[in-house]
């Protein structure tokens, strides 16, 4: 990506090389769509309607095509998001073990509502569906890492480590 | 003795790593598979009584069977490790613990059905077991297990990891199969079954991770051992993910001949702070709730069934006395809404009709015909729709009001 959050496609030789390999993977490249939007939003940030374009392109798809996978997963982000994504599962183990206590703390420590941005890019707030590690109930994702069982130390903690 | 066939190495360090795996007997079972024609071991399977394990039970070895004899052309073996039943947690260690028993299981699998590629579908949120997963296929690479003429066998095997991007849905197999397409994860009408055209439009076998994570034992001690552990209908052992109201939450291998009764007061330690046992969803979040007297089931696939639920994927969720099921309810509906792929019209209608009816009970707002209504359109939609997404919806919807009625009633404003 040239400018990295600018939302703006335009991979770079490096990124179009992945992309070839990862087309090649399969009998039919199309199926590389996923990784490759996954590629995209790993370089920019998140999937822009220009975006979408661009890697339709690549596929040889109508950007109509690309919109529809994009929309369909939770995982692909239409807008910028923080530096840090916290999916905090609200699912029934999660809501059994309090759940709703571990979203207020966050909400109130980071001062914005679920789906919200703190001012300052730092974190997106979400709510999720079950991440399957209800023995650590209850739990959130923190970028790539799970943690739990929360409390409001333990969320206080991991707040502290995130820039 | 507590027989450990998946999880025997799990307490070791390193059991992610080949070389832990090798030295635990790793890879012995390939060896074994390699000496027999396929079919032979496709037949191994079906004696061994291995029911899949990812929800549906299936048996293994019968679906592998479906595989058009004599067909040209390319067949796939797919690996589901799309984990997302609320309440389920199994295959996530499995990933991370022991990922060649997975590959191992892969290798002897395609090489039964006589596939050269195989992919494993690992849910997006899985960063850690996917790295780890990755890890073990560049070693198994590395160490001639997967590539060309593996242990000169004359056998090829290619494996893609493949990662989803957030979808209950993917988990169904042919929603799944879309998915890994590039498609939205839209399920597919059956017939035609994956078997007979699924990926790519050729033969196919979706198999759970921990289905085939037994392949590898049943190659190594005999289909017969293996069936010997279970029950007349269904072999081996299974992962019961044990969450929710227990002292010791976690994954549990047990036969599958166990009570719920033993895996949760026995096994999970029972309740924590003394409290008393409402209700159990013993199979997944799909799986239709029993109350605290109806815990004394055993837990294979056809005795849940006859206790009128189903054991699903083994996720069991514990409810202490304190519980409020009608917010049970409105959670798991919320859900359901959440995730309806949105193709069929009694599933989408539905799903996020009966959450705002359930939502507005649970608000003191309901009206006195809603639960009547949610059984109502609940029942109306159950197997009308493309896949069985809808119907696992229906096991809690009704099972919740059901067997809790008094307690729904309660929060319903008398007019
Ligand atoms: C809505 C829905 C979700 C499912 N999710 C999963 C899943 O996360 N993992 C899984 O292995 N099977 C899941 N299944 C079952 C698969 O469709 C399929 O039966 C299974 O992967 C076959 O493997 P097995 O025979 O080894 O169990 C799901 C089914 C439905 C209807």
């Amino acid at each position: 990506m040239s400018v990295a959050g600018a939302g703006t496609a335009e991979l770079t030789p490096e990124q179009l090389a992945e992309v070839r390999r990862l087309q090649g993977l399969y009998p039919d490249k199309r199926a590389a769509l996923l990784p490759v939007l996954q590629l995209a939003q790993d370089a920019c940030g998140y999937i822009s309607l220009e975006t979408e374009a661009y890697v339709a392109r690549l596929f040889d798809l109508s950007p109509a095509h690309v919109h529809e996978v994009v929309t369909f997963y939770t995982l692909f982000f239409r807008e910028p998001k923080g530096r840090h994504v916290i999916s905090v599962c609200h699912n029934l183990t999660c809501h059994l073990l309090g759940a709703e206590d571990a979203i207020a703390h966050l909400k109130a420590r980071l001062g914005v509502e679920v789906g919200g941005t703190t001012k300052d890019g730092r974190v997106t707030l979400l709510s999720v569906e079950c991440l399957c590690a209800c023995e650590m109930a209850p739990m959130m994702q923190v970028d790539d890492r799970y943690e739990g069982p929360l409390t409001p130390e333990t969320i206080d903690r991991i707040l502290e480590g995130l820039q | 003795m507590r027989e450990r066939l998946l999880t025997g190495n799990f307490h070791l360090p390193q059991s992610h790593t080949l070389r832990v795996y090798r030295e635990t007997g790793g890879y012995a079972g390939l060896e074994k598979a390699f000496a027999l024609p396929p079919a032979a071991i496709t037949e191994e399977v079906k004696k061994s009584n291995l029911r899949g394990l990812g929800g549906a039970g299936f048996p293994t070895g019968i679906k592998w069977g479906f595989i058009p004899k004599g067909h040209q052309g390319p067949i796939y073996l797919v690996i589901n490790a799309d984990e997302g039943e609320p309440g389920t947690f199994k295959d996530r260690y499995l990933l991370e613990k022991d990922p060649h028993s997975l590959i191992e299981g892969m290798i002897i699998s395609a090489y039964a059905i006589g596939a050269h590629v195989a992919f494993i579908y690992v849910r997006g949120e899985y960063v850690r077991p996917w790295r780890i997963l990755r890890q073990a296929v560049e070693e198994a690479y590395a160490a001639g297990f997967l590539g060309r003429n593996i242990l000169g066998s004359g056998f090829d095997l290619d494996v893609v990891i493949h990662r989803g991007a957030g979808a209950y849905i993917c988990g169904e197999e042919t929603g799944l199969i879309s998915s890994l397409e590039g498609k939205k994860g839209w399920p597919k009408l059956k017939p035609p079954f994956p078997a007979v055209r699924g990926a790519f439009g050729a033969p196919t076998i979706v198999n759970n991770v921990e289905t085939i994570c037994h392949v590898p034992h049943i190659m190594r001690r005999g289909a017969e051992w293996f069936a010997g552990l279970g029950t007349n209908t269904q072999g081996g052992t299974r992962m019961y993910s044990v969450s929710g109201h227990v002292v010791r939450p976690g994954v549990y291998e047990l036969p599958v001949s166990v009570t719920l009764r033993t895996l949760i007061y026995e096994h999970a330690g029972g309740l924590p702070n003394g409290r008393g046992l409402k209700a159990v969803v013993p199979g997944g979040s799909s799986a239709a709730i029993l109350r605290a007297g109806e815990i004394d089931v055993t837990m294979d696939v056809d005795g849940l069934k006859n206790a009128g639920t189903m054991a699903g994927s083994a996720g069991v969720i514990v409810m202490d006395d304190t519980v409020s099921i009608p917010e049970a309810l409105m959670v798991v509906a919320r859900f359901y809404a959440h995730e309806s792929c949105g193709q069929c019209t009694p599933c989408r209608e539905s799903t996020g009709w009966i959450f705002k009816m359930a939502k507005r009970i649970v608000e003191g707002k309901g009206r006195k015909e809603d639960l009547d209504t949610i059984l109502d359109v609940a029942r109306r939609g159950a197997g009308t729709t493309i896949c069985a997404f809808y119907d696992g919806a229906v096991g809690p919807y009704i099972s919740y009001i059901e067997k809790f009625r008094e307690e729904f009633e309660a929060l319903i404003p008398r007019a």
